[in-house]
């Protein structure tokens, strides 16, 4: 029969507009606006309308999810900041469009490098989340973080992120990133302690 | 050319007519494969190689510029559309007189490469139908893919560049070289008033063709329509330019480039492993796959291979990439059907839950720059798999056939779309038609099986193919596509080992030999190839992306001539162009 099809198709679409108030019934007013009616709209369970209202709902985010990257300090044992860059520069070779830039500390009085970053800068107009960076730091110093608001008035004077933005706490770190920080933690944990062990047989023999 | 006495000559592994003999000579560079041909001989091998050789599937025609030996030379790879690996042949002219015979009369699908290569390398192709500018703009003053063409803004060669660190002395381009001062014109040169010689040159061709006058009704005059740049149904920036008789297309000139960005030269200026993000903004859709592409290539060159669980874990990728492409497909043919944004958004549903795995394992929905250099980036989280497992044996068997019933037997459609834009198999093989529009032409040629790369030879699917070459059938192969590659993952999930995903040590750095290679993956959009040569430096002396979206524009008036001008737009629908790539 012409127009069967055309009926079917509605029915598709009948079928989705009830669905989603048979879902509204179901989670009784809870379905928007909280943390599990958003993970239910997320799920493969999930029937008739899945859209979020963004900025009131937000989606949550995964552990791997990667916007422009943040540098970490640990705490030392005074509450003062003990950055973990080096200043090797890895990160900013490896930057696909080259927005990162290092200026090392030199010694005062020798002339030579020290392992601390003097100057730190990201343009993060030009960042383009890869997270490269992130990926071949050698010191877990540089990380990507989850905050995607990042929207200013004036980019020129806003958007090149100097150290003292991008330094954040390394338990801030452990926050958005648990699973991560502490593979990365025991993973130092036990180079520390064969380096201690190896000093320990050198000193020893 | 069957008569002619066919000669042996050492070193060749092809049978040569007499004629041909002398032409022809073994690439012997180190990491190099192929032939080289003489220029005057080249239209000659290519028939031979076309009508004798059984090679009727010309996809990807290239150039590179060797500026320290003084020589332009052009790069066809040719296959069988039976399947079967490459032949690869070359010919080289002198930089300072580059002229190279066109083979669009033998294989018309060289059409738009020759162009380019034309607008970005300068080599002229003697007896193209059409040499203009393909993606710079007319009035661009030289060819930026030659090696001593330099930028706006140059800095250095090649990446990472020395200010960076460890003096970090950085800038922003705009503060250093403003805007009013970025166009340096010529003296005595009126911007205002200068008509680009290029657009009259398009207008011109497009006139050419003749009516046949009109006796019985009224004498009407063809008429010529811009449609896009900006339109929406143009999915992006791209403009056609028809010649209309009443509402009945008779010719159509693609115009594209406005979102060039010249990808290949920032490709050459990156070290191998800063190109793999890049490769995630060419087709956006579908980045997973454009990773895959261009880490075969350069595996090809380094020789290494990624160990049993990463291979697993690319595959499922590159297939979910797939299911995701296809849905989003079929949305944007619905929508420039006339079907406005219901289809679209019950396909974005299922390909959300896909942008979700992505987003947990990559870290980012659309741009995921996931796959390494023998490996992939990182495991996957937990959990992912299990999700992973419900997608593709509950959720999604179930939507594509809710899908299916929504939108397949609907008339409307059906009446806009069967019989429309046809493109037959001979045509679709010699315009270098690939993807899912070279198989709805009947032609089951999917290099998954015709010419299977990673471990594809170990599962159980089919070729989708449809026969009719219609926009109907391009909207059903994609359904079918969907359905195998569900039947793919389904495999993954089952069989996926554990184990390392990185071959040796994650380097940032990579040794790359020198050689070129040709990596070519069959993508959701089709043959998505990637040809880089190294030349031994941290960065690639050529890359070069074979794209899928920009080749299959070729036979695109040869698809929309004799349709009506509203179906122009749902044909190019239906070859799914996505301009990321298109224009690069």
């Amino acid at each position: 029969m012409y127009g069967l099809g055309i009926l079917k198709g509605l029915w598709v679409t009948l079928r989705h507009f009830i669905l989603t108030f048979v879902d509204d019934f179901r989670w009784l007013g809870k379905r928007y606006y909280t943390k599990e009616g958003i993970a239910h709209r997320m799920s493969t369970d999930a029937r008739g309308i899945f859209t979020v209202q963004y900025p009131e709902e937000k989606l949550p985010v995964p552990e791997e999810f990667r916007y422009v990257p943040f540098l970490i300090y640990d705490e030392g044992e005074n509450g003062e900041r003990v950055d973990r860059c080096t200043s090797c520069g890895i990160c900013a070779k490896v930057c696909p469009p080259q927005c990162i830039w290092i200026v090392r500390t030199n010694d005062p009085v020798t002339g030579r490098p020290i392992p601390a970053p003097k100057e730190f800068y990201i343009d993060v107009d030009i960042c383009m989340n890869c997270g490269l960076c992130a990926e071949y730091c050698p010191f877990d110093a540089i990380k990507m973080d989850h905050d995607y608001e990042l929207s200013v008035y004036d980019r020129h004077a806003k958007n090149i992120f100097d150290k003292e933005k991008l330094l954040k706490s390394a338990s801030y770190y452990a926050s958005i990133r648990p699973v991560n920080a502490s593979r990365e933690d025991a993973a130092r944990l036990e180079a520390e302690a064969a380096k201690a062990a190896r000093k320990a047989a050198a000193a020893a023999g | 050319m069957s008569e002619q006495v066919v000669v042996e000559k050492t070193g060749l592994e092809l049978q040569l007519p007499e004629s041909l003999a002398d032409a022809l000579t073994r690439d012997e560079r180190k990491g190099y494969t192929g032939y080289l041909v003489t220029p005057d001989k080249l239209v000659e091998f290519a028939t031979y190689l076309r009508d004798e050789l059984a090679y009727d599937y010309l996809t990807s025609v290239t150039g590179v510029d060797y500026l320290p030996e003084g020589k332009f030379e052009v790069v066809y790879h040719a296959f069988r559309s039976t399947g079967g690996p490459a032949l690869v042949f070359k010919t080289q002219v002198p930089r300072e007189q580059p002229n190279v015979p066109s083979l669009v009369s033998v294989f018309p699908g060289a059409e738009l490469q020759e162009r380019e290569i034309w607008d970005l390398f300068g080599i002229r192709f003697d007896g193209h139908p059409d040499l203009r500018r393909i993606l710079m703009w007319e009035g661009f003053d030289g060819h930026p893919l030659r090696k001593d063409w330099r930028e706006a803004y140059f800095e250095e060669e090649g990446k990472p560049f020395k200010s960076r660190w460890p003096e970090g002395s950085a800038w922003r381009s705009e503060d250093k070289n403003l805007f009013h001062k970025n166009v340096d014109y010529p003296a005595g040169f009126d911007p205002e008033g200068w008509v680009p010689e290029g657009e009259a040159a398009l207008y011109g061709g497009i006139a050419k063709v003749e009516i046949p006058g009109d006796t019985v009704g009224m004498g009407t005059d063809t008429l010529i329509v811009n449609l896009g740049p900006q339109h929406p149904s143009t999915h992006g920036v791209f403009r056609m330019l028809v010649r209309l008789e009443g509402e009945t297309i008779v010719d159509l000139k693609p115009v594209m480039g406005y979102l060039h960005r010249n990808h290949e030269k920032i490709g050459e200026r990156n070290t191998f492993l800063q190109n793999i993000p890049f490769t995630d903004r060419l087709d956006y859709f579908s980045s997973m796959s454009n990773n895959f592409g261009y880490v075969l290539a350069v595996e090809k060159l380094m020789g290494v291979k990624p160990p049993e669980r990463a291979e697993y874990i690319r595959v499922m990728m590159a297939e979910l990439t797939r299911i995701s492409n296809h849905l989003a497909a079929i949305g944007f043919l619905l929508n420039d059907l006339g079907a406005y944004f219901t289809p679209i958004l019950y396909a974005f549903e299922e390909r959300e839950l896909i942008l979700d795995v992505f987003e947990a394992v990559a870290g980012s929905r659309m741009m995921c720059n996931y796959y390494r250099f023998g490996g992939v980036a990182r495991d996957l989280p937990e959990g992912t798999l299990e999700r992973i497992r419900q997608i593709v044996f509950d959720r999604l068997p179930r939507k594509i056939d809710d899908l299916d019933l929504f939108l397949t037997n609907n008339e409307i459609i059906r009446n806009r779309a069967e019989g429309v834009g046809v493109l037959t198999p001979e045509k679709a093989i010699a315009y270098s038609a690939v993807g899912p529009l070279l198989r709805a032409s009947g032609v089951p040629y999917d290099i998954r099986r015709a010419d299977p790369y990673s471990i594809y030879d170990r599962f159980d699917f089919d070729v989708a193919v449809r026969y009719h070459g219609d926009v109907y059938d391009r909207y059903l192969i994609r359904m079918d596509e969907i359905r195998q590659s569900i039947r793919i993952i389904q495999q993954v999930v089952d069989g996926i080992p554990e184990g390392p995903i990185q071959e040796g040590k994650p380097q940032y750095q990579v040794r790359v030999p020198a050689g070129e290679a040709y990596g070519r993956v069959e993508g959701p959009k089709g043959e998505l190839g990637f040809y880089v040569i190294s030349n031994g430096k941290p960065n690639p002396w050529r890359y070069h992306v074979r794209a899928p979206s920009f080749i299959n524009v070729t036979p695109l008036a040869e698809m929309a001539k004799g349709n009506k001008v509203a179906d122009a737009v749902i044909i190019l629908g239906s070859i799914d162009i996505v301009l990321g790539e298109t224009d690069r």
